[in-house]
């Protein structure tokens, strides 16, 4: 790359190469609705074939298929639909109750499990706008949850400052956790997702042995390494009164989604954001600062990662932490990003699809015996089909949209305006 | 990136030697390690004396134990160390009199010999009045690195070619399950190596359809995959394996084969050729990678496809096939490390029982910079430290485990950030490529 001729091609094969990688990270983004009714669709049926497979009595009745194959075809409808059944009663409206108010506490239940979802999938999906991936949920929602927990616990202070208090502390230490990964590829240019990988057994071992070493985050009369009950004045306080799960929380998720939009499509800083994101050398010519915007990006996002350990800690598990505090909610959150395709209201509507998914994947499991499992292999085929429309298109024998798109560039008007 | 030409008659190469000398990371991060090395081995430094047992009592030629009072022995450390530190610091100011290459190997003589001190310190230190079993150290250490270096090798082959590979978790995941159940059914432990193989290929074809034909960022695809096989796993197990334990979940392990002459050799011979089968398979992969990446004409096309897929299209090679069979190859090796973990260590599937292996894997393979065998010593690291955290854990150390457990994602960050020089992986890794 020294001397003189060989310079303008290399700028232009960056210039060219960039928009690509970058235009895959917009199909993600820009996809259109009935691809993730499709997908959702789509998974829902291979989770279901799945139910059916493993299911006892399909079992049974699939060893004399030939002589009356109606049985299997029943056993199946069963087996399939009884599992659906139970995760919607788990997770929208129990219509076996005989009053709406504790019919509708599913609902409930379903936006508590959504809160974290909903911020943590705001946290990564904010990185993925700056072209970033946060896999480091983990290790931001611990270390949130180890800072807002220990202020929970052992702070004693007035209603509602103690609060303020706890949630802020828990959003700085997820922020600083995920600032050192912004720093140290602003600095040195080393790849996010290794850092936030190794970070997160990081701050796994490091919650670990705070939680079993008396004096730190220990329970003092305790022998197993979980933390003391946050006390009353740090726990979000129920919403909907106390016979329903949900917490003053969600109305901090609606703020961190109102916050988030405005971040990104009204502020100046946000701007910044999208213009690293879409095209890091563009914005470099455009006199930006691409360095100091990821490491402000990585501490917005690992401060809402951090609100999600808040969420965690003081309004889904009140009573002490442990290692385990996370939930899985730092991975959950990437396909929350995904499937709510980086928008801050996608991400919303996303996180309360996976937060029913949860809710109604317990009580699956419990009325049926299907293994919760089942629903994260439904959420996880959801957000490979939704990354994938052209593989959805082809199940669906739906036209390809793209290609003729593409191919018509040089003709354009009469089959684009005829779309 | 380009080098402009300046107007004064200074020459492009000098200049550019003299910056690239002028880093100051190795410097900074070793003097980090001598202070840590003050205090613990110093400041901290504990009385009595350390042995190390270099043979069991199985083993027929028979070394005597060496025994290292530790405070002594943790003093001189120190001041070798930062003698070295000194070296190197030398070496970063007035290195100019030194040719690059000169440069580079004192640079790396003395990150290898610190590196060696550090440990030689840190076990005496740690061990104090008490006894090191050496040999079980590093036996324990080439097993638990096994699955590792499988998941590194599929890693170094998948993203040599140019398909970032994240998803090597679930690779391991998806083999280890394959092989139980297979094994269990067959009772035959060579069919489960070959349903672990196979498991991992298909992990690898939904990862290579999905990044190759639809174009989906590969990471994305690793991420969701890891994720679809941990449920899959999960939910087969609760619905299959758990109904009937003693059919479908009990494998046949492979059994402890020590190679005749090799396995008599003092300390090398128990620690490399006491091993299993899959173990050896793991040293004949090692080096058919290597060999095969650098030294054929099928390694220099995959990277040739990794780096500049325009160019190897221009000559003719099919560069989406050539990724497509690659990565299904990278599929089938870390397949084989999955079967290290029902075959070899425990014999029956358990829900994630992976735990994260493959990132390490992954790991490795960014700290050995796509190399396979830089990999392998990467991988090779991370075993010792979790074995070293056993070993200690029996002996009563002094530093708490998580710490110990931590230690290999910290030097791999500080890796990552630029310690062990400035890391590039395959220039074409994670692109996908469109033939225009």
């Amino acid at each position: 790359m020294s001397g003189g001729t060989p310079a303008p091609a290399t700028t232009t094969e960056q210039t060219a190469d960039q928009p690509r990688a970058n235009a895959i990270l917009k199909e993600i983004v820009n996809g259109n609705v009935l691809i993730t009714v499709l997908a959702v669709l789509l998974a829902l049926l291979i989770g279901g074939v799945l139910i059916a497979l493993t299911n006892e009595d399909v079992q049974t009745a699939a060893g004399y298929f030939f002589s009356r194959p109606q049985d299997t075809l029943l056993a199946v409808w069963n087996a399939v639909s009884g599992a659906y059944v139970a995760l919607f009663q788990g997770s929208i409206y129990n219509f076996r109750r005989d009053d709406f108010l504790t019919a509708i506490r599913p609902l409930t239940d379903t936006l508590t499990y959504a809160a974290p979802l909903i911020v943590a999938g705001l946290g990564v999906g904010l990185a993925f706008r700056v072209g970033m991936f946060n896999i480091g949920g983990r290790g931001q929602m611990l270390i949130a949850a180890a800072a807002a927990g220990w202020v929970g616990f052992s702070f004693h202070l007035p209603w509602g400052i103690h609060l303020i208090v706890a949630v802020i502390a828990g959003i700085v230490g997820g922020a600083l956790w995920a600032g050192i990964v912004g720093l140290l590829k602003a600095r040195t240019g080393a790849h996010e997702v290794i850092l936030t990988i190794m970070l997160n057994y990081v701050a796994f071992y490091l919650v670990a042995y705070m939680l079993r070493t008396p004096g730190l985050l220990q329970a003092p009369d305790q022998v197993n390494p979980k933390s003391p009950p946050m006390l009353e004045t740090a726990i979000f306080p129920p919403l909907l009164g106390p016979a329903y799960k949900l917490h003053v929380g969600f109305i901090i998720v609606i703020l961190a989604t109102v916050f988030v939009w405005w971040l990104l499509n009204r502020s100046s800083l946000g701007f910044r954001f999208r213009a690293v994101g879409e095209n890091p050398n563009a914005a470099r010519v455009a006199g930006m600062d691409v360095k100091n915007i990821y490491v402000y990006a990585m501490l917005v996002s690992g401060g809402l990662l951090g609100l999600a350990g808040v969420m965690q800690v003081l309004g889904t598990v009140p009573t002490g932490f442990s290692s385990g505090i996370d939930a899985g909610i730092g991975f959950d959150a990437i396909t929350v990003a995904l499937l709510g395709r980086s928008k801050p209201w996608g991400i919303f509507a996303a996180g309360v699809l996976f937060g029913a998914f949860k809710a109604g994947g317990y009580a699956m499991q419990a009325s049926q015996g299907v293994p919760v499992d089942v629903v994260t292999i439904v959420q996880s085929l959801i957000v490979l089909f939704i990354a994938a429309p052209p593989l959805v298109r082809a199940i669906f024998f739906l036209p390809d949209g793209s290609r003729r798109r593409r191919r018509t560039t040089p003709i354009v008007t009469k089959e684009v305006e005829a779309k | 990136m380009s080098a402009t030409i300046t107007p004064d008659a200074t020459p492009v190469s000098v200049t550019l030697e003299s910056t690239e000398i002028r880093s100051w990371k190795a410097p900074i991060a070793l003097a980090v390690f001598v202070v840590v090395a003050v205090v613990l081995f110093v400041v901290l430094g504990r009385d009595g004396a350390t042995t190390f047992r270099l043979s069991s009592d199985s083993d027929v030629v028979q070394l005597a134990d060496w025994v290292l009072p530790a405070r002594p022995t943790g003093i001189t450390v120190t001041v070798l160390l930062a003698l070295l530190t000194v070296v190197v610091v030398a070496l970063t100011t007035m290195g100019n009199r030194l040719s690059a290459r000169a440069r580079r190997m004192v640079l790396a003589a003395s990150i290898v010999a610190f590196t060696f001190l550090f440990l030689l310190g840190f076990l005496t230190w740690a061990a104090a009045g008490a006894a090191i079993p050496v040999t079980g150290l590093l036996l324990g250490t080439v097993s638990l690195s096994a699955p590792l270096i499988f998941g590194a090798l599929g890693g170094v082959i998948s993203e040599r070619v140019g398909v970032v590979n994240v998803a090597i978790e679930g690779q391991l995941l998806a083999g280890a399950f394959c092989a139980a159940l297979v094994a269990s059914v067959t009772g035959n432990p060579f069919v489960g190596l070959v349903a672990a193989m196979i498991a991992g290929v298909l992990v690898s074809f939904v990862l290579a359809a999905f990044s190759i034909k639809y174009l989906v960022d590969q990471v994305i695809v690793g991420v969701v995959l890891n994720v679809l096989v941990l449920g899959l796993t999960s939910f087969l197990y609760s619905t299959v394996l758990s109904v009937d334990t003693a059919a479908l979940n009990t494998a046949p392990r492979f059994p402890r084969f020590p190679i005749p002459v090799l396995s008599d050799i003092p300390v090398i011979g128990p620690v490399l050729f006491r091993q299993t089968l899959i173990v050896y398979l793991m040293y004949i992969a090692v080096v058919a990678v290597y060999i095969g990446l650098f030294h054929t004409k099928w390694g220099l096309r995959l990277r040739a496809v990794g780096e500049h897929p325009q160019a190897a299209d221009t000559v003719g090679i099919r560069v989406n096939p050539t990724r497509f069979w690659n990565v299904s190859l990278a599929g089938a090796v870390a397949g084989l490390g999955g079967a290290y973990f029902t075959l070899d260590s425990v014999s029956s599937f358990g829900k994630d029982m992976t735990a994260g292996a493959g990132f390490i894997a992954l790991a490795a393979v960014i700290f050995g910079r796509w190399n396979p065998v830089r990999a392998t010593f990467a991988a090779l690291l991370f075993g010792f430290a979790t074995n070293l955290q056993n070993v200690l854990g029996a002996i009563g150390s002094p530093v708490p485990s998580e710490f110990m457990l931590m230690l290999p994602y910290v030097v791999t960050v500080l890796a990552v950030a630029g310690l062990v020089g400035y890391a590039r992986g395959p220039a074409a890794s994670g692109k996908p490529y469109i033939k225009s």
